[in-house]
């Protein structure tokens, strides 16, 4: 059994183990595609449903969310998106310093492991991505920029991120890619959706 | 053709919005008062949903460059169209060369109009809307700005809808959670049994307020998650805000309650200095 905790008159939040169960069960939801559902939203360690509130009737459908069986869901099998970068990131140097690595290092490490999509946010296309190097956690800037250009590749806290449009931001910048993350006129318009696995690929010779 | 004289503070080309992508990051957005907008098409034949404008505090003038029935719904306002007033809620006809005035609504913050027909703007990802936030849709009004708008088929039944005035003291009804747990034991009771007071600093993604601060229980980061219309985030400092429907998809901020889906639209009226109150129901 799940635990659903309501979210007002037309949303559930269902709790989940952790975030490949949050996966796993985002597209149980997806796949079982109850009726008068209009958008599922996977977080950290929950997935919200939201529903129409005239169109559906809530306490069945948190009777049958708790009980759904996530694990027959078919696996994120997709290969992982390889995101060309270019690290000439501002910040660069500032992370070395911070983390005790070289710059060098720094590029090593981000580009050396495997990350996957935990959730979209912040902005259209935006994707937090887990599985960074745990010597790379460092803080969000003590002042954000007012406009972080479109494809910056960006790290705080225990996440990395592209910036799919240019928008203010505190996260450090460490390249850009020249990859199209967001685009409205495609068919799904982020290169990124929920459980994706990404990796980064240096452009070392330019 | 619609030719924008005069916006206002902000006017912005609204549908029902853009459901469905908020896993991708994608606020709902749409009209705020959406009924407003519903029934403003109504009275002038259009499906429900069909692309209007929304009026944050009046203050606009538009010129009509080809005849057009419209009507005006929401926050009330002085209507004129050349010099001769017009009621809201009902069908107006404008004649070519025709100009709308639409005055500052004495209460309320969010007026709509609709055109038989429709506004016929570009969509982007199946909606018309604007959404400011995340760079959506059409840019907001300026002077200058052409609005297309379509024919329409649908009969016009209507002459005038009856529409309950805004109340005077906006009380909310809310349902607890889904994070209620976060803050202390009295804290839905101090919610519930205080005024708070709108602050300036409102837009469509959400409404800040004033008032008793909601003290949480537990220290840490709530892990993000998604965020629903309605949501009374809570920030550290205690003051929550209310999220309407251009709010981000995710948030990391506990929610303590949620306002009833059929009082957002008195939410989407609620502007600077009102004072409103919550009733757990």
């Amino acid at each position: 059994m799940r635990t659903v905790r309501r979210a007002g008159d037309g949303g559930l939040l269902v709790e989940t183990a952790d975030l490949d169960d949050a996966h796993r069960l985002h597209r149980a939801l997806r796949d079982a595609a109850f009726p008068g559902v209009t958008d599922i939203v996977p977080g950290e360690r929950t997935v919200l449903l939201v529903a129409e509130p005239d169109a559906c009737d809530l306490d069945r459908l948190a009777a049958r969310v708790a009980t759904l069986e996530a694990t027959a869901a078919e696996a994120e099998d997709a290969p992982p998106v390889e995101i060309p970068v270019r690290y000439d990131g501002e910040d660069l140097g500032e992370v070395a310093e911070l983390t005790g690595l070289s710059v060098r290092e720094v590029v090593e490490r981000h580009a050396a492991t495997e990350y996957s999509v935990a959730y979209l946010g912040f902005s259209p296309g935006f994707g937090y991505l887990t599985g960074l190097d745990e010597a790379l956690r460092v803080s969000r800037r003590a002042s954000p920029r007012t406009s972080v250009p479109t494809g910056s590749v960006a790290i705080a806290g225990p996440y990395t991120a592209v910036y799919p449009s240019p928008s203010p931001g505190g996260w450090r910048l460490l390249g850009h890619t020249d990859l199209t993350m967001w685009d409205v006129q495609r068919d799904p318009p982020s290169l990124l959706r929920p459980g994706l696995r990404v990796r980064f690929v240096p452009e070392w010779t330019r | 053709m619609i030719e924008v004289v005069r916006p206002g503070p902000l006017a912005t080309v609204q549908d029902l919005g853009r459901p469905g992508y908020a896993h991708l990051g994608v606020p709902r957005s749409g009209a705020a008062d959406a009924p407003s907008l519903r029934l403003a098409n109504r009275l002038v034949g259009n499906p429900e949903g069909a692309a209007g404008v929304e009026f944050t505090l009046g203050g606009a003038s538009l010129l009509f460059h080809s005849p057009a029935w419209i009507s005006v719904t929401g926050a009330p306002l002085d209507l004129r169209l050349d010099d001769r007033p017009q009621g809201m809620n009902a069908p107006v006809r404008v004649p070519e060369g025709g100009t709308l005035h639409l005055g500052v609504p004495p209460r309320g913050l969010r007026s709509y109009l609709a055109v038989r027909g429709g506004l016929t703007c570009e969509k982007t990802l199946g909606s018309r809307s604007t959404d400011l936030l995340s760079h959506l849709g059409p840019p907001a009004l300026a002077p200058g700005t052409r609005l297309p708008f379509g024919r329409a088929d649908g009969p016009m039944s209507v002459d005038l809808a009856p529409v309950a005035p805004l109340p005077g003291a906006p009380v909310l009804r809310v349902l607890p959670g889904p994070r209620d747990d976060w803050f202390a034991r009295d804290a839905l009771t101090v919610l519930t049994s205080n005024p708070y007071t709108v602050t300036p600093t409102g837009n469509r993604v959400g409404v800040r307020l004033e008032g008793p601060a909601l003290v949480r229980a537990r220290e840490g980061e709530l892990a993000s998650e998604g965020m629903v219309t309605g949501a009374l985030q809570v920030p550290p400092n205690g003051n929550p805000i209310l999220f309407l429907t251009d709010h981000p998809t995710t948030g990391g901020y506990p929610v303590i309650a949620v306002v009833r889906h059929q009082d957002l639209p008195l939410a989407a009226q609620l502007r600077p200095g009102d004072n409103l109150r919550f009733h757990l129901s």
